[in-house]
């Protein structure tokens, strides 16, 4: 049989079997207008799990974003010193990161659909309850109970069929972000353990101690022209990081570089430096 | 007739639509039953873009129950013989 017929027919049945279950039509009424109030309650609570979901996804995809930036930054400044090794390293870690935040994104758009959704389903169930409660009233009194049986189960089945639905929707976000947490969880120990290159793992960030160590001289020199040009005695010469960094960057892209061609030649500040 | 598509809410479709909906969803029960899941995929998408093309939607406060009821967009077969099966699935 049809599937959309047969789908309309089990949600008519779980009506018609809760009806059957009360004695007195009337207190249906009133059992109902609360168990709808419940889960009007809890769909609003879901709207608010998954908004909590979207934003902690959202927190993680910046901070990831930030590392993948400054991944991005020491590969240049690596690649500007001549340390193509360490350039390579930056960018694998980048990529790394990089997948990592294709797969935020994917749950990012899951998640405000997600919430859209809910929300919907928040404001459709929301005036159905309402006019649930109004028409309660009027049933309770103009009719005898045995009128308002008919009314009853119309009003009855009506919204219980709008309960279905929001119900479903409400289980399907919850499985989701449930998911979702637990997926966050997972990034969150990446990011802690240092393997996400971590923006706040200072100690752990090999690539930039690395640099500062090169660079520490250079910094020192740049400082001092700084103060020389203040006090008029400047040579006027181009600080040399920056006459480093434009060689670095015209040597093109490093993906289809030699790993280990430039390291030994070129480390001996590294060395020195610390 | 009234017709529900599940997460989106209740559209009335004029009867005259019934002949044209009932192929369309005796397509989609066909792919339930080779338990094709991408042609079940694009048979519901079908299915529910021609209900909302053909449809205008129920005003929110009516408490009217819909004569025909379609699985959400997205849904998967498994999700749909769920349904089907009652198991405790509709809360409520």
């Amino acid at each position: 049989m049809s599937v959309m017929k047969r789908v309309s027919m089990m949600f008519r049945a779980k009506a018609n079997k809760a009806l059957d279950r009360m004695e007195d039509p009337r207190e249906t009424l009133d059992y109902s207008y609360q168990t709808q109030l419940e889960l009007l309650q809890k769909v609003r609570r879901g709207v608010a799990d998954v908004a909590t979901s979207r934003k902690r996804v959202e927190l993680q995809i910046n901070q990831l974003q930030q590392s993948s930036d400054k991944l991005d930054r020491q590969a240049r400044d690596a690649l500007a010193v001549g340390r193509e090794d360490l350039a390579r390293d930056a960018l694998t870690r980048k990529a790394g990161v990089q997948s990592q935040l294709n797969d935020l994104n994917v749950q990012y758009t899951s998640l405000q659909g997600e919430e859209e959704k809910l929300t919907g389903a928040s404001q459709r169930l929301q005036a159905k309850v309402d006019a649930f409660r109004t028409k309660k009233e009027t049933i309770k009194a103009t009719y005898t109970a045995a009128e308002a049986q008919t009314r009853i189960n119309e009003a009855f089945t009506g919204i219980s069929e709008e309960m279905g639905d929001v119900g479903l929707a409400i289980q399907r976000a919850e499985d989701k972000t449930e998911q979702m947490k637990a997926r966050a969880s997972a990034i969150d120990e990446l990011m802690a353990s240092g393997a996400l290159d971590d923006m706040v793992g200072g100690p752990r960030d090999d690539i930039q101690a690395e640099l500062d160590r090169m660079g520490a001289g250079s910094g020192v020199e740049a400082e001092l022209e700084r103060l020389k040009n203040e006090l008029g005695q400047g040579s006027g010469a181009p600080r040399q990081i920056e006459g480093a960094a434009a060689d670095g960057a015209a040597n093109g892209p490093v993906t289809d570089g030699h790993p280990t061609q430039a390291s030994p030649a070129d480390q001996p500040q590294a060395g020195d430096g610390a | 007739m009234i017709v529900r598509i599940m997460g989106e809410g209740q559209l009335r479709v004029d009867d005259s639509a019934a002949s044209e909906l009932n192929e369309l969803d005796a397509k989609l029960e066909a792919t339930v039953e080779r338990n094709d899941e991408a042609a079940f995929g694009s048979a519901l998408a079908n299915l529910l873009a021609r209900v909302r093309t053909l449809g205008s939607p129920v005003e929110l406060e009516a408490l009217d129950s819909s004569e025909l009821i379609l699985p959400a967009e997205g849904s998967t077969i498994a999700e749909v013989r769920q349904l089907l099966t009652g198991d405790g699935l509709l809360p409520g």
